[in-house]
C-alpha cells in the first residue's frame, strides 16, 4: 500500500503552501504550479509520497486554499495511463 | 543559401486547413483495395448502407445474445482501441465489468460510443458513422449486454441486473441526423441516447465526453479514481471510439480468428485511416491492414512517397516521420514503426517546412487548452511563441533548449494528456526536423525556396 | 460584579474587533500569495485561520459577559435575530448582523473540506461586509468612542483596511501575475 498525494491541476491555482511545507517533494515552475521534483509523468500527478512526508503531506492538503490536494492509497502503481481517448 | 528573412514561409491564413476542420465535407469512400490487397471490412456495406443492405452485407444477427463469449473473443482477438491510446479493448471491458461486482449493489455500467473526433486532420469516425453506422450500433448493443451480464453470478447478493447497461452515442452536429436515423430504423434503437460533442479538440477525452453527458461541459475533469471503476454518476463507465465498436461488431459475428486473419500477430485486424496531404491529394479514408507500410498508405492515397518529405502519423498528439520502411502499428521496433494513434495520416510535401507546419499546430493546440490547468494553461502558449520564433527564423541559439526545458516541464501535468500529447509532437519535429531546425537557428530556411505549402 | 461584567463586556469587544481587523488584513495578504518577512505562505495562512477563531472567542466572551450585564439590557434572542435590542437598538442590531456573519464564516472555515471550495468562498466573501458592519458597530455602540485613543486606533484600522483592499484591487496583487502576465492565448 503507498500513499500518493494526488493535485487536482483542476483546482490548482500555483500558490506554492505545498512547496513550502514539502520542499524535498516539490518545487515552483514558471507560473508557480508545483512541479516533482525528479518525476515524470503521471508521478507528477499522483506524487508518490515517503513515510516521513506523510505529516507535511497532510498539513499541505488541510492548507492548500484551493482543496487541490488529497491523499491517495493505492496498492501498485496505476498501469493505465490517461488517454486522449478520440 | 540566401540568408534573408523573406524566404520564410508567409504567416498563415486564415482558413488555415490546420486549424479548422472542415466539418461537413463529404469523403469520398475509397473501396478500391489495390496496393494494399485489403479486402474492405468495416465499410463492405459500401456508400450510405441502410438497416437493410447492413444485414444483407454482414447478415442477421442479435447483439443483445452476446454475453460474456464476447468478451472472451476480445481478448483473443486482439483489437486495441481505435480512438488514438490503443489499449486492449479487451482488457478496458473486464475492468468496467470488473467494478460492478464491488459493493452491495451492482452498479449498472455506462457504455459510451465516441465519436466526437475533435482533431481536424481526421475524419474516419464521422466516414464511418455516414456509411456503416448500423456496425457502430452492433457493437454498442453487443458489447452493453455482455457487460450487463458479467458481474452477475454468484459473487454478490444481486443477480443481473435487469435493466442493463445505459448506452450513449456522442458525435458532432453533422453525425447526427445519420445516427438518428439509423436508430430509428431497428428495434431497441429508442433505448440509446445521442449526445451531441462540441467542436472543440479536446471535446473527445474520456473525462470530458462524461463531463459532458453528466454536466453539460466537455472538459476534461480531475480523475482520483478510473473511469471504469466510477465515471458516469459513479458508475463503471466505458467510453470506446466508434471504430473500436464497429471492430467489436465484426468479431462478435465472425469469431477472434476471422478478425486475426488481416493484420500482423502483433496488430491484428484492420483500421481506418484519414489520409491528408498536400494538392492535388484529395482527402481519402482507407481501411488498412495492422502493420500496413506507410508508403503503401500513402501510394494508396495517390502520393509518391519520393515526393513525401514527412508524414504526421497520428494526429495532432501523434509523432512526424521521415517515411522509410516504417509499419503503422501501436507496437515495433523504432525507427521502423509508426504509432497509428487515431489513424491520422497527413503528408508534407518537399516544399513545406516542417516547422512552420508543426507551429500552427502548436499554436493552434495551446487554443484549444481547455484553459483549467495551470501547466497546460500557460506552458503550451509559451512553447507556441517560443516555436513561432523559430519558425521566423529568429536566431537565438537558447530558443531550441528553452523549447525543450518548457516541453519537459509541461507534461504529465494536467487533468488531461493535453500536454504530453503537444510536447511528443514537438519532440518528434525536434528530432525530425533537425537540420531545418538548425538551419533556422542560423537564419535561413531550408526547405526548397522556403515557400509554404 | 455588573461593573466588572460591564468592563470586561467592552475590553473583549475592543480586543476581538481588533483580532478581526487583523485577520483580515492577513486574510488579503493570504489571497496575494506572498510570503511576509520571515513568515512563509502556510504560516500566514494559519496566522489568518488562527486569529479569527481567537476573535471569536474574544466575541463569545464579549457578548457573553454583556448578556449577563444589566447595562447591556440583552435578551438571548438578540443575539442572533438584529434590531429588536432595547438599548440603541440600530447599533446594538450590526452588532448582531456581525455575530450572525461570524458564525457563518468561521462554521464554513472549519467545515471547509466537508462543504467544498465553491460554496467555502461564496459565504468567505461576507468577510469584507463583516469588517465595517463590526467596526460601525462598536462606534456607535460604544460607549468609549469619545476616548482619543479610540478613535486613534480605528482611524489607523481603517486606513489598514482601506490601503489593503486597494492593494487587492490593484492589477500586480498576486504573487504570480507578472509571470501570467504574458502567457495566455
Amino acid at each position: 500500500m503507498k500513499t500518493y498525494l494526488h493535485i487536482d491541476w483542476t483546482s490548482c491555482d500555483g500558490r506554492g503552501l505545498c512547496a513550502e511545507l514539502l520542499p524535498g517533494l516539490l518545487d515552483r515552475d514558471d507560473w508557480g504550479y508545483p512541479v516533482a521534483r525528479g518525476k515524470t509523468g503521471r508521478e507528477r500527478t499522483d506524487v508518490p509520497l515517503r513515510d516521513a512526508d506523510r505529516e507535511a503531506a497532510q498539513e499541505a492538503v488541510f492548507l492548500c486554499p484551493k482543496l487541490a490536494l488529497s491523499l491517495l492509497e493505492r496498492t501498485a502503481p496505476e498501469p493505465e495511463q490517461r488517454t486522449t481517448g478520440r | 543559401m540566401t540568408q534573408a528573412r523573406d524566404t520564410f514561409p508567409p504567416a498563415p491564413q486564415d482558413d488555415d486547413q490546420y486549424m479548422n476542420a472542415p466539418l461537413s465535407r463529404q469523403i469520398p469512400l475509397q473501396t478500391s483495395q489495390q496496393v494494399t490487397g485489403q479486402e474492405p471490412r468495416l465499410l463492405a456495406a459500401g456508400p450510405d448502407a441502410d438497416w437493410a443492405r447492413h444485414r444483407e452485407t454482414f447478415g442477421p444477427w442479435e447483439p443483445q445474445q452476446a454475453g460474456q463469449g464476447l468478451l472472451n473473443a476480445l481478448g483473443a482477438s486482439g483489437l486495441t482501441g481505435r480512438g488514438g491510446a490503443a489499449f486492449e479493448t479487451w482488457r478496458k471491458a473486464m475492468a468496467a465489468a470488473g467494478s460492478r461486482r464491488k459493493g452491495l449493489l451492482a452498479a449498472r455500467p455506462v457504455l459510451i460510443a465516441n465519436g466526437a473526433e475533435g482533431e481536424p486532420l481526421s475524419f474516419k469516425d464521422r466516414t464511418l458513422l455516414a456509411h456503416a453506422p448500423h456496425l457502430v450500433i452492433d457493437g454498442l448493443l453487443a458489447l452493453a449486454a455482455a457487460l450487463g451480464q458479467t458481474g452477475s453470478g454468484g459473487s454478490g447478493p444481486k443477480g443481473t441486473s435487469p435493466r442493463g447497461t445505459s448506452m450513449y452515442i456522442y458525435a458532432q452536429a453533422a453525425s447526427l441526423p445519420r445516427v438518428q436515423r439509423a436508430l430509428s430504423e431497428r428495434p431497441g434503437g429508442k433505448r440509446i441516447k445521442l449526445v451531441q460533442a462540441p467542436e472543440t479538440f479536446i471535446s473527445g477525452e474520456s473525462s470530458a465526453v462524461v463531463n459532458m453527458i453528466a454536466n453539460g461541459t466537455a472538459l476534461p475533469t480531475d480523475q482520483r479514481r478510473r473511469l471504469s471503476e466510477s465515471g458516469l454518476n459513479g458508475r463503471p463507465t466505458l467510453v470506446v471510439n466508434v471504430e473500436t465498436l464497429a471492430q467489436v461488431a465484426l468479431i462478435a459475428r465472425y469469431g477472434a480468428q476471422w478478425f486475426r486473419e488481416a493484420g500482423t500477430p502483433a496488430d491484428p485486424g484492420t483500421r481506418l485511416v484519414s489520409v491528408s496531404g498536400p494538392a492535388p491529394t484529395r482527402d481519402v479514408v482507407l481501411e488498412v491492414p495492422g502493420g500496413a507500410q506507410l508508403s503503401t498508405v500513402l501510394q494508396e492515397a495517390g502520393m509518391e512517397p519520393a515526393a513525401v518529405s514527412a508524414v504526421l502519423v497520428g494526429g495532432y498528439h501523434g509523432r512526424w516521420v521521415r517515411p522509410a520502411a516504417h509499419a503503422l502499428s501501436p507496437v515495433g521496433p523504432p525507427g521502423r514503426t509508426a504509432r497509428p494513434g487515431a489513424g491520422v495520416i497527413h503528408a508534407l510535401d518537399l516544399n513545406s517546412c516542417g516547422i512552420q507546419a508543426t507551429s500552427r499546430i502548436v499554436n493552434y493546440l495551446a487554443g484549444q487548452s481547455a484553459r483549467q490547468c495551470g501547466p497546460c494553461m500557460f506552458g503550451l502558449p509559451a512553447m507556441a511563441s517560443v516555436l513561432n520564433r523559430i519558425a521566423a527564423g529568429e536566431t537565438n541559439p537558447r530558443l531550441a533548449s528553452e523549447l525543450d526545458r518548457l516541453g519537459r516541464l509541461v507534461s504529465g501535468r494536467g487533468a488531461c494528456r493535453h500536454p504530453e500529447g503537444t510536447t511528443g509532437l514537438i519532440s518528434s519535429a525536434l528530432e525530425v526536423f533537425a537540420g531545418d531546425f538548425r538551419a533556422h537557428l542560423s537564419g535561413y530556411c531550408a526547405g526548397p525556396g522556403g515557400v509554404a505549402a | 460584579m455588573d461593573e466588572a461584567l460591564w468592563a470586561f463586556g467592552r475590553v473583549s469587544g475592543f480586543v476581538s474587533l481588533a483580532l478581526f481587523t487583523a485577520s483580515v488584513l492577513l486574510g488579503i495578504l493570504n489571497r496575494s500569495g506572498r510570503p511576509l518577512l520571515v513568515l512563509p505562505r502556510f504560516s500566514i495562512s494559519l496566522l489568518h485561520r488562527n486569529i479569527a477563531l481567537l476573535a471569536t472567542v474574544f466575541l463569545g466572551l464579549h457578548v457573553g459577559s454583556l448578556l449577563f450585564d444589566s447595562f447591556a439590557k440583552l435578551n438571548p434572542v438578540d443575539i442572533v435575530v438584529p434590531f429588536l435590542g432595547s438599548y440603541q437598538p440600530f447599533w446594538q442590531g450590526l452588532g448582531t448582523v456581525g455575530l450572525d456573519l461570524v458564525l457563518a464564516i468561521v462554521v464554513t472555515g472549519l467545515l471547509r473540506h466537508r462543504i467544498g471550495q465553491r460554496t467555502f468562498k461564496a459565504v468567505h466573501w461576507l468577510s469584507y461586509g463583516l469588517w465595517p458592519v463590526a467596526m460601525a458597530h462598536a462606534l456607535g455602540n460604544g460607549t468609549d468612542v469619545s476616548s482619543g485613543w479610540f478613535l486613534l486606533l480605528a482611524a489607523a484600522s481603517a486606513v489598514a483596511v482601506a490601503a489593503a483592499l486597494l492593494w487587492r484591487l490593484s492589477p500586480y496583487f498576486l504573487e504570480t501575475s507578472h509571470a501570467r502576465q504574458g502567457n495566455l492565448p
